[in-house]
């Protein structure tokens, strides 16, 4: 048997198309729905609530915590404050990227870690001989994903405190329907957004006065078919889909540091030592190989494809996780990981890795397309990320 | 919205524009994209003439006119870049359709479950409800060329024509037989006839009719209605036809952001500002002059109103020949629908489906049979609003909830028929009459309506002419009748967004391909003045 959310006794029934898919070990729901189009809408338009629970979480505590984390990650943590949230990733020491997640400053000493994928070896290691304790926590916290522009409508309808000054990336203590929570002003749409971290045993208490309170607000639950067009058109990169951890890679040319995803922003080569920081410092130098960059595929092109063959244009109806050939003057240079149409913008995106020198934005190049089981080619440009980043993600 | 010159600044324009409805803000965002000085003029307060949300009521916002989108050319959307401008359609996934017995007709986002409920009613008629629906896709793509296309005059030989009339001719040869054949018959035939050929079950039938008769006065049993049916069939989001969204904020934003879009390329749009008259010099058409009796110079004067105004009104008769004017004249309008929009407290709690569901977030069709409709038409054949009408019915505030106060709702309600040409015309009391008649209707399926009403706005297509300007109501610009579509729209001859005025075009949905929140209009027109100036 698949493990189940805290919320599953609540989500189970909501699953009307029986679209269940695995999450880390866990059940979790593709759609409630039987499409994802009304859930995908709601993250844009209302509230959409994700059950993202079986994110690996570690609560990480004591006189070396920082320490811990500023050796582990590429970001500045030591000069994090008291309630701030950090996205972050980690390298191996050849500066290839292991996973990436949030670090939230949750007290003094005391931090919380979210990851994709396991990490408590990987930080025990990191931890030798230092004064610190790490608890994994995955099982004892339920999280979920409030997200989309009346978010913080419905957060300020059910929470004790109102959330209206929690600034982006930032996290506070509340309570809702009497349970003792952490709301931050994260998530992985590039919306408006909060994700709530929530006793277990407080889980079904907190949706349930969400759920309640929300449907003024046009609260939705909302599955991963959702969350992946939404996050293609944030631009947010996945683990596994769009990269693969240096742990797992079977070979070099699977691996990817900071650099090539195009996380430099969240590389600090300044501060004190940590993991990959030589190897990363010497692709500073040289300049990266790779860039993970948008693509737009030209729909004049694409409809044209379809139209030779007497078709209407096909669309994905739902986001595809497959590589893909990218292509300019006839030589492949690189592919597309991720893709989806975007209701929102009208357009036909793609996540995609290119090689130098093909990733400047709004170069031309062609995307691979199937039609009628034939494989052809459709103009496209290389478009800078976020495809979609509101002034309400922020403000 | 408005922009205005600095004070004092003495501004001239390579076009005007008349009226800021959809067509005219299109066609003034493609002009100013191509680098032209643009101007539009708009009587009203707000623009958008008849794609417009207003807050009627506080705290209720409602797209008092049109109310769904579908039609709207994805080529407008790339091109004006709308997204980026505050356009976001919203699904509409399902119409259920409550019937007299208690029990309801649903048609859903998801093809099984629709399948399922079909086989409830008519298991024949799910099979052919999949052959039908390949059909008209493929009729829709059939057809769709058209709506990017100047309409050619088959009688003309000048290159022009005859280089469209053969384009046309290998796209109709390139058809294939059965799918000519279809084209034929729903040119010809009566929705009903046509629906009969297809399936059993009247309700059914009848709410497929139903696309062939909103904005026309014609009965589902009037030859030429299969054309509407196919009109509405044309509409594609995302690459999938007959589909229908609701646009966030309502269709005012639809009209927003194409205006956004013509503002950033540089167009100016000026509100409160009427056209009274368009002013000729040596038979050119120059300027036009404004209520105020203010006079706007440019050497293109583009009209989106409709061909009644644009021809009749705006402009001295003594310069169009005879045998438009009288084209014109008999250009049927006759508006047929009427529009009720609610503030509630509560939704609707409809007997068939109790409770709020899942069937809030889409259309409920009021059509149960065809005799139904048909008897409804007849009501307004002989010069009254039906006593028991047709009804489309959506509650925006359960799709976009910023449309209502939280907890509250709006209920949009489309109405046919409502004739323009009432006996004895509308009064004050014949509206408030026709409200109740719509209201009374609805009750029957969910008793809790009237309890839950806050307040109603109630429209005939007397007050959509006198509001948005359409003449005698007509949501189209004139009937979507087969002798005034493609080259016939809206006059033999005058079908390619000129008119006899140099310098005077028109870009309306009296122009092909005709109404709905399409945009095509406007953007040929702009392409034709483009090429010619």
């Amino acid at each position: 048997m698949l493990k189940t959310t805290p919320f599953h006794v609540r989500t189970a029934p909501l699953v009307l198309g029986a679209t269940w898919r695995r999450w880390a070990g866990h059940a979790v729901a593709s759609a409630y729905d039987w499409t994802h189009e009304r859930e995908y809408a709601a993250v844009r338009n209302a509230a959409a609530l994700f059950d993202v629970s079986p994110l690996h979480k570690y609560q990480i505590a004591g006189r070396d915590a920082a320490r811990l984390l500023d050796r582990l990650v590429t970001r500045n943590v030591s000069t994090t404050q008291i309630g701030q949230v950090l996205y972050t990733p980690w390298c191996d020491a050849q500066g290839k990227t292991i996973d990436d997640g949030t670090i939230s400053r949750l007290g003094e000493r005391q931090y919380r870690l979210t990851a994709a994928e396991p990490n408590l070896r990987w930080l025990q290691q990191n931890a030798f001989g230092m004064e610190v304790e790490i608890g994994e926590v995955s099982d004892a916290v339920g999280a979920l994903a409030l997200q989309g522009p009346l978010s913080r409508a419905v957060l300020d309808a059910v929470a004790e405190q109102p959330v209206d000054g929690l600034k982006y990336f930032r996290v506070m203590r509340n309570r809702i329907a009497g349970v003792e929570v952490q709301i931050s002003r994260t998530g992985y749409t590039g919306d408006l957004g909060y994700e709530l971290w929530i006793p277990a045993q407080g889980a079904i208490a907190v949706w349930d006065a969400l759920i309640g309170r929300g449907a003024d607000y046009g609260i939705t639950p909302a599955g991963i078919w959702a969350l992946d067009v939404v996050r293609i058109e944030a631009g947010l990169v996945m683990l596994e889909v769009d990269y693969q951890s240096s742990q797992h890679a079977m070979i070099e040319s699977q691996k990817s540091s900071p650099y090539e995803l195009s996380l430099d922003w969240a590389v600090r080569l300044d501060k004190s030592a940590f993991n990959g920081q030589a190897a990363l410092r010497a692709e500073k130098a040289r300049g990266p190989a790779w860039r993970f960059v948008g693509v737009e595929v030209d729909w004049d092109s694409f409809e044209a494809l379809f139209r030779a063959v007497g078709l209407a244009p096909s669309l994905p109806t739902i986001a595809w996780r497959s590589s893909v050939p990218i292509y300019r003057g006839g030589e492949q240079v690189g592919y597309a990981s991720s893709g989806c149409w975007s209701p929102l913008l009208k357009k036909y995106l793609a996540l995609a890795h290119l090689e130098a020198p093909h990733f400047a934005a709004d170069t031309p190049v062609e995307i691979e397309v199937t039609v009628e089981h034939r494989r052809k080619r459709a103009n496209a440009w290389v478009r800078k990320l976020p495809f979609f980043d509101p002034e309400r993600k922020r403000a | 919205m408005r922009s205005s010159p600095a004070p004092g600044a003495q501004r001239s324009y390579d076009a005007i524009v008349v009226g800021a409805g959809h067509n005219g803000l299109v066609a003034a965002a493609y002009l100013a994209r191509a680098g032209r000085r643009v101007l539009v003029l708009e009587r009203r307060p707000v623009i958008g003439g008849a794609a417009v949300s207003e807050q009627v009521f506080p705290g209720f916002t409602f797209s008092v006119f049109s109310y769904v989108v579908s039609l709207l050319r994805p080529e407008i959307i790339r091109d004006l870049e709308l997204p980026r401008h505050g356009l976001q359609i919203l699904p509409l996934e399902s119409t259920i359709v409550p019937l007299p017995n208690g029990d309801y007709l649903g048609s859903w986002g998801d093809a099984d479950l629709t399948r399922r409920e079909l086989c409830r009613h008519s298991a024949r008629d799910a099979e052919a409800s999949v052959a039908y629906g390949r059909l008209m896709v493929q009729m829709a793509q059939a057809v769709k060329p058209l709506l990017g296309m100047m309409p050619p005059d088959p009688t003309s030989l000048r290159p022009g024509d005859l280089k469209g009339l053969l384009k046309l001719g290998r796209h109709l040869r390139s058809l294939g037989r059965e799918q000519f054949h279809a084209l034929y018959k729903l040119l010809t035939m009566s929705s009903a006839d046509y629906l009969e050929e297809w399936f059993e079950f009247e309700p059914l039938k009848a709410t497929k009719s139903a696309s062939g008769i909103i904005g026309t006065f014609m009965g589902p049993r009037s030859p030429g209605s299969a054309y509407v049916l196919l009109h509405h069939y044309m509409g594609e989001i995302d690459g999938a036809f007959r589909a229908w969204g609701f646009c966030k904020g309502g269709n005012g934003t639809i009209s927003q952001a194409i205006a956004r879009a013509a503002l950033e390329k540089g167009a100016e749009i000026r509100t409160e500002a009427p056209v009274r008259q368009v002013l000729l010099e040596r038979g050119r058409a120059v300027g036009v002059v404004l209520g105020s009796g203010e006079e706007c110079r440019a050497p293109v004067i583009v009209s989106g109103l409709d061909a009644r105004r644009t021809y009749l009104e705006l402009v001295d008769r003594r310069a169009l020949p005879d045998e438009l004017l009288e084209q014109v004249q008999r250009f049927r309008f006759r508006g047929s629908s009427g529009k009720v929009n609610l503030a509630l407290s509560e939704l609707p709690d409809f007997t068939c489906l109790p409770g709020v569901g899942a069937h809030h977030r889409g259309a409920i069709s009021i059509s149960p049979s065809l005799d139904y409709l048909e008897r409804a038409y007849d009501d307004a054949k002989y010069g009254s609003f039906s006593k028991r009408p047709y009804m489309d019915i959506i509650f925006p505030s359960v799709i976009d909830p910023n449309m209502a106060p939280p907890g509250r709702h709006v209920a949009s309600i489309f109405v046919q028929y409502c004739p323009y040409a009432i006996e004895g015309g509308w009064t004050d009391a014949r509206r408030e009459a026709f409200g109740d008649t719509v209201i009374d209707t609805l009750s029957e399926y969910a008793p809790n309506l009237k309890s839950a009403i806050l307040h109603a706005q109630v429209l005939t297509p007397a007050d959509i002419e006198r509001t948005v300007g359409l003449s005698e109501g007509n949501i189209f610009q004139g009937e979507l009748a087969l002798q005034q579509l493609f080259f016939l729209r809206p006059a033999a001859r005058w079908s390619s967004y000129r008119t006899p005025i140099p310098g005077y075009y028109q870009c309306g949905s009296s122009t092909h391909p005709g109404g709905g929140v399409m945009g095509a209009a406007g953007r040929l027109a702009a392409q034709r003045i483009l090429s010619d100036t």
